[in-house]
């Protein structure tokens, strides 16, 4: 991880400063065999990452299919205007940023507490088994996984297990339906998606938490530190410069609050909390054909992504060395 | 007698974490295990309740029946041929253009790593996507399986940064046998990647097995490329609002049978789950050594 921070880093770095070495022609010859290699991936990417953003300025059009490009008529900011102006894109931004704020944090919280905690088991067959196991439902798709979530929230006696639970112990008299209360759709989704992912999540912690010096936890135990404190005071601080790269990556998908449990689990009557952008875009450009409309709200997407990145990066840098950029 | 006290907590903190560990176990197997059962019994014992890990009555009627329409059966049948093809090509070409990125003297490396990097953090939007795709022509061809997915700037990064790891001396010697480079990439570097090829493979194909999107938006007006994904989310989409409309078509033959040869949504269902989640059961355990290779290669040579 930390090799593939310094080549980003590296690599984004290169734009800032001026190319000095000279390319010559006989570079090229010498080259041609790596160009080969090379050039039409080169060409690849351009055509499926660049290309489409042509396709932004339908944003700023009343774009029409069927017409040629110069015949479209041109609206400047109208579309933009229109999708703020539209109470409902307000309402999927705030259910957006909740949700996504949710995984953010339970995502980062959970996975370093499971790590700390499997650290902390001497058997190692076992631990090697709650591992192997944890990282299942992340290998599974999400059609897979709300299958069956909404199989364990259900209300039917014969496959709810929570409600059957839940009325066993007495603490309900009748099965909640679950997915049908809008409040506590953004837990259910929180909590989905931290049984999906916090097992995998744990890999890269797990991986820098072995890359701490050993000699350090015989210092402090000479010193006498309880588990807890060598925990405290070694363990974390270890792993702190992979937590703070991790949180830059994810906060620039600030955005990003996932589509398919949203699109899984949503339903008629949780809507006004389950929208996200995705499903918007999803909604007004392919179902509904306005693909103006919906080229704008993903390039509104685009832009938070990009600036909440700069803005994390410049954060990590002001309070610790561990800029991505 | 403080040496003795640290033991004692140390102990009760061992048997908590093991109990919060078991927990965690169970959580996450307990959904699967019920499935699992539900796909193997009895679909109108299983409307009964009561079934949690094990069968009650069991059956492989469930199974039977979603194979017998034959549409499902085609739908594995795509989701295996798009999983291999990808994955193959997917791996030869990145590897190929990551050695090529990886060699300190190629004039065109940091430019073109770089314009990989970018696509990392920004994308133009599914609508300008979905028209590229459109102009292409892949609209309802089975390529748009294939070539939006070839190459990703993650896989891409860890495959570079597990050849730079490499030792020089490998690449210096075919060089002073004449090797040429793309010689020197499939009879050296290629072999030498099998521990970040088989986790990035494993991406690869988890994420070409899992899709059901590219299906939906691109392929979803022929019927005879829709893949064992799509299958199952028209299913559960369904059957989550509806109740029997999907379901309906798989029951036709069998419900005469008698009891004992019924079908339900809630059995087809667990039956369908079963079948597109198997694959990746059976190989992800076999692949988990290698996971903290694709995750941490750079810490080997730090």
């Amino acid at each position: 991880m930390a090799e593939i921070r310094e080549n980003i880093k590296q690599s984004v770095k290169f734009l800032k400063v001026k190319k000095n070495e000279k390319i010559t022609w006989k570079m090229i010859r010498n080259q041609r065999e790596l160009m080969f290699m090379s050039v039409p991936f080169l060409a690849y990417i351009i055509l499926f990452a660049y290309a489409p953003i042509w396709g932004w300025l339908m944003a700023f059009q009343n774009y029409r299919p069927g017409l040629s490009f110069f015949k479209q008529q041109w609206v400047g900011l109208t579309q933009f205007k229109n999708l703020f102006s539209y109470m409902g894109f307000v309402q999927v931004i705030r259910n957006t940023v909740a949700m996504s704020l949710i995984n953010l944090v339970l995502g980062m919280l959970c996975p370093v507490i499971l790590a700390l905690l499997l650290n902390e088991i001497n058997n190692m067959f076992f631990k090697r088994t709650v591992q192997t196991i944890s990282y299942l439902p992340h290998f599974l798709s999400w059609i897979i996984a709300t299958g069956i979530i909404a199989n364990v929230l259900s209300t039917d006696p014969a496959i709810g297990i929570i409600n059957n639970i839940l009325m066993n112990l007495h603490i309900v008299s009748q099965p909640i339906l679950f997915l049908g209360i809008p409040k506590i759709f953004w837990g259910i989704v929180g909590v989905s998606t931290v049984w999906k992912e916090v097992g995998w999540g744990t890999i890269i912690y797990l991986a820098a938490i072995s890359s701490i010096d050993p000699a350090l936890y015989e210092a402090a135990e000479i010193d006498g530190a309880a588990r807890f404190q060598k925990m405290l005071n070694i363990t974390l601080p270890g792993i702190k410069a992979t937590i703070i790269v991790l949180l830059i990556m994810n906060v620039g998908h600030i955005l990003d609050a996932g589509f398919e449990i949203q699109y899984f689990l949503g339903n008629g009557l949780v809507s006004d909390y389950s929208k996200t952008i995705d499903i918007f875009v999803l909604d007004y450009g392919i179902n509904q054909f306005n693909y103006s409309l919906a080229t704008a709200a993903g390039i509104f997407k685009s832009a938070v992504s990009i600036t909440m990145l700069l803005f994390a990066n410049f954060i990590a840098g002001k309070v610790s060395d561990e800029r991505l950029i | 007698m403080k040496y003795k006290a640290t033991k004692l907590g140390d102990k009760v903190f061992n048997a908590f974490n093991a109990i919060f560990m078991i927990m965690i176990v169970v959580v996450t197997l307990y959904p699967f295990l019920n499935t699992l059962a539900i796909s193997f019994n009895n679909a109108s014992d299983t409307m009964k309740g009561g079934i949690y890990i094990w069968p009650r009555e069991w059956t492989l009627f469930n199974f039977r029946s979603i194979f017998a329409t034959g549409f499902l059966y085609h739908a594995f049948f795509i989701s295996v041929s798009r999983t291999v093809i990808s994955t193959i090509l997917n791996l030869f070409f990145t590897t190929m253009l990551a050695y090529a990125l990886s060699r300190k003297e190629y004039f065109l490396r940091k430019f073109i790593t770089v314009v990989f990097v970018l696509t990392m953090y920004f994308n133009a939007g599914l609508i300008p996507s979905y028209f590229l795709i459109k102009d292409l022509g892949l609209m309802n061809h089975f390529l748009v399986y294939i070539l939006p997915s070839m190459i990703g700037a993650f896989n891409l990064i860890v495959i570079r940064t597990y050849i730079k790891s490499l030792p020089d001396s490998m690449i210096e010697a075919a060089k002073i046998d004449g090797a040429g480079e793309f010689s020197i990439f499939i009879r050296v570097v290629f072999p030498l990647c099998k521990p970040v090829l088989a986790v990035v493979g494993l991406f690869v194909a988890v994420g070409a097995w899992n899709t059901w999107f590219d299906t939906f938006l691109y392929a979803s007006s022929r019927q005879n490329l829709s893949t064992l994904q799509y299958e199952l989310m028209k299913l559960l989409s369904t059957s989550m609002q509806t109740g029997t409309t999907a379901v309906a078509q798989f029951g036709g033959k069998g419900a005469h049978g008698g009891s004992s040869d019924t079908v339900t949504p809630q059995s087809i269902r667990a039956a369908s789950t079963v079948v597109a989640a198997l694959p990746i059961l059976l190989v992800y355990p076999f692949l988990q050594k290698y996971f903290v290779v694709g995750m941490n290669v750079g810490s080997v040579k730090e």
